[in-house]
């Protein structure tokens, strides 16, 4: 086991979270590789935001282990685990509306994240030539001055990724990052999504289909807060029981 | 691009300042006589609570109710310290047991407690006025942020402190003064603070202190901690997700403006002569939020007018409306709310800065008058 433990970087193992006696999630295991885009599908109600919340720490489990390259996540404050090298994505796009661009992705910034850290950091040139950088590949180089509130749906979901980029994680969580877009919007993001899950793990949730197709590596299904099959879309797609519980109607 | 938010204060923001220590240091005590000045002067220990809850309030979305409190304990550290100096044994010879505060004696009180022996020295006091109010806001906030208790519910707690610490004071006169306070203090050190010369000494320090105070909101303001602030307000969880401790950040700002009350209250036990519990209690506490949300609640200057006028509206109407003033505070503060959310400093940048503008740029005849007259985003970059 201790040579399996090594190689991947996620494993979460039977996680059960219950709410009032109703399991979201239940005795659910999975693990992720490096590198690897493993996308989370399945019903509404199926628990997939609840797995996001659990790993990332906004959510306690019932009980369980997740486990970050070696670490165990579950005892750990969000913070704590985003220093660890997780980063999330939320369903609804979730920037800071009162503060420009710039300023967004500057606090995602990976430096000066105490107190007097905070008081004493400093914009120097590594910060602005990053933000620049993170700012072109998320097609919002034009835009660094604009207000948050100001930008479209869709341009606040970029910037968000953006946010979440520029802290580098290891492993990346995103929540239906093309909910919402328009068509020229979504195929955009696909292509910004490609690029920037070749060098980490990904965790995806998503409900479309063809997109899912295009990213995933593995696919984890997900019914009533247990797993209901994992592998290729191609074995996924074929599953019996996956045809009866989701894709079939 | 971006040069403009690494500066400390915009032009803008310090034509401002330089407006207020005008007003401060040049207009008020030439057009004021003594008793007017003095006057001033306390209403301007109010401008101390208003800044520390544009940074609590309206940066951080941390709403206290409960600000006389660090008011208080400044003010009664301070008073503490003028006490035990007026309660020379020569001075209270006529009591059974001379050198100990008046009121201990009236009370049976026969030593001094331990716990007002320290304040023999002036400075230990002086550090004592900042650093038990920010202690207390430390505990308070360290047992309230880390358990996520926000929003209303953390403006009832502070609220239920500011009642409970009344009651302590009210209920330990033996050890406080009682529902009367601390009152004849006489000399700072042997410097009568009685004398006309000496309150306007003191409104002096206290105009540069508040200066100071101005200064430190201002650097905290523009630092990324600042702007962590805002986010936090906006997106609490997305700053936590972006790997900042929430609590922390709080607990931070909450002191902040607990230190710059405290420096309040003690300019203010100096000025007026006495610190007692009705300006700790539940109804200051709000007249403070009143104040800070009438300036405007996202503007260090605002914040500060707002304190000196709400204070002159109530010195000139409650000696002829003693009824009605409590009910006009209280529509004005409705008012305010619902029909200027960011106070005097958002109507100013509205509906005066724009019009100052484009009459500079008209009388100037050059320039483009669209864009400095651009209303100003109601935020925190509001002019003042």
């Amino acid at each position: 086991m201790s040579t399996a433990s090594s190689s991947f970087v996620l494993e979460v193992e039977r996680l059960t979270v219950s709410f009032d006696g109703f399991k979201a999630v239940d005795n659910l295991s999975f693990y992720i590789e490096p590198n690897e885009c493993r996308v989370i599908i399945g019903p509404n109600g199926a628990g997939k935001t609840t797995v996001l919340d659990l790993i990332c720490g906004r959510t306690k489990a019932t009980s369980g282990s997740v486990t970050f390259k070696g670490r165990e996540l579950l005892s750990m404050r969000e913070d704590q685990i985003v220093h660890a090298g997780v980063g999330r994505k939320f369903q609804t796009p979730s920037v800071y509306e009162d503060l420009t661009v710039f300023e967004n992705l500057e606090l995602s910034y990976p430096k000066g994240h105490g107190v007097f850290g905070a008081l004493t950091f400093r914009r120097d040139q590594a910060v602005r030539d990053r933000v620049s950088e993170i700012a072109e590949t998320i097609f919002l180089a034009d835009q660094l001055d604009e207000k948050g509130a100001f930008l479209s749906h869709g341009q606040k979901q970029w910037l968000e990724i953006g946010m979440l980029l520029i802290q580098d994680p290891e492993l990346l969580m995103l929540d239906e990052p093309v909910a919402g877009m328009s068509v020229a919007e979504r195929e955009k993001t696909a292509d910004l999504l490609k690029r920037i899950i070749e060098d980490r793990s990904v965790i995806v949730i998503e409900h479309d289909m063809g997109f899912v197709e295009n990213i995933a590596s593995r696919v984890t299904v997900l019914h009533q807060g247990k797993m209901l099959s994992e592998g290729s879309m191609e074995r996924v797609k074929n599953d019996p029981k996956v045809v009866e519980v989701y894709l079939g109607h | 691009m971006n040069a403009t938010s690494n500066r400390l204060f915009s032009p803008a923001e310090f034509v401002g300042l330089a407006v207020l220590a005008v007003i401060i240091f040049l207009i008020l005590p030439t057009a004021l006589d003594n008793f007017r000045l003095n006057l001033f002067g306390k209403y301007l220990t109010y401008a101390f609570v208003a800044i520390g809850l544009v940074l609590c309030w309206g940066a951080g979305g941390i709403l206290s109710l409960g600000q006389g409190v660090f008011f208080g304990l400044g003010g009664y550290c301070m008073a503490m310290f003028l006490k035990l100096e007026a309660s020379s044994p020569e001075n209270t010879a006529i009591q059974s047991t001379p050198g100990i505060p008046d009121f201990m004696d009236w009370n049976q009180l026969t030593e001094l407690p331990w716990w007002w022996e320290p304040f023999h020295s002036l400075t230990f006091t002086l550090i004592a006025v900042v650093a038990v109010p920010v202690a207390f806001a430390f505990v308070i906030g360290y047992a309230m942020f880390t358990r996520r208790v926000g929003g209303v519910y953390f403006a009832i707690i502070t609220q239920s402190l500011a009642a409970i610490l009344t009651i302590l004071i009210i209920g330990q006169q033996g050890y406080t003064g009682g529902v009367n306070g601390i009152t004849d203090l006489r000399t700072l050190n042997g410097w009568d603070i009685r004398t006309d010369s000496a309150k306007d000494t003191l409104y002096f320090v206290n105009g540069g202190l508040l200066f100071v105070c101005i200064l430190l909101a201002q650097l905290i303001r523009k630092s990324k901690l600042g702007r962590i602030l805002i986010a936090m307000r906006d997106q609490e969880n997305r700053v936590r997700f972006s790997g900042y401790d929430v609590a922390r950040f709080k607990m931070f700002v909450f002191c902040a403006g607990a230190g710059f009350a405290a420096v309040g209250g003690a300019m203010f036990t100096l000025q007026v002569g006495f610190m007692s519990p009705t300006l700790v209690g539940i109804v200051p506490s709000i007249e403070m939020v009143i104040f800070c949300a009438v300036g405007g609640r996202l503007s260090i200057m605002g914040a500060v007018y707002g304190a000196l006028l709400v204070n002159l509206a109530k010195t000139t109407l409650s000696e002829s409306f003693p009824e009605l003033w409590l009910l006009g505070l209280g529509a004005l503060f409705i008012g305010v709310v619902m029909a200027f959310p960011n106070g005097l400093a958002g109507l100013y940048a509205e509906q005066v800065q724009p019009r100052l503008a484009s009459l500079w740029f008209r009388m100037r005849g050059t320039g483009k008058p669209e864009d400095a007259g651009r209303p100003a985003a109601p935020d925190l970059e509001v002019a003042e």
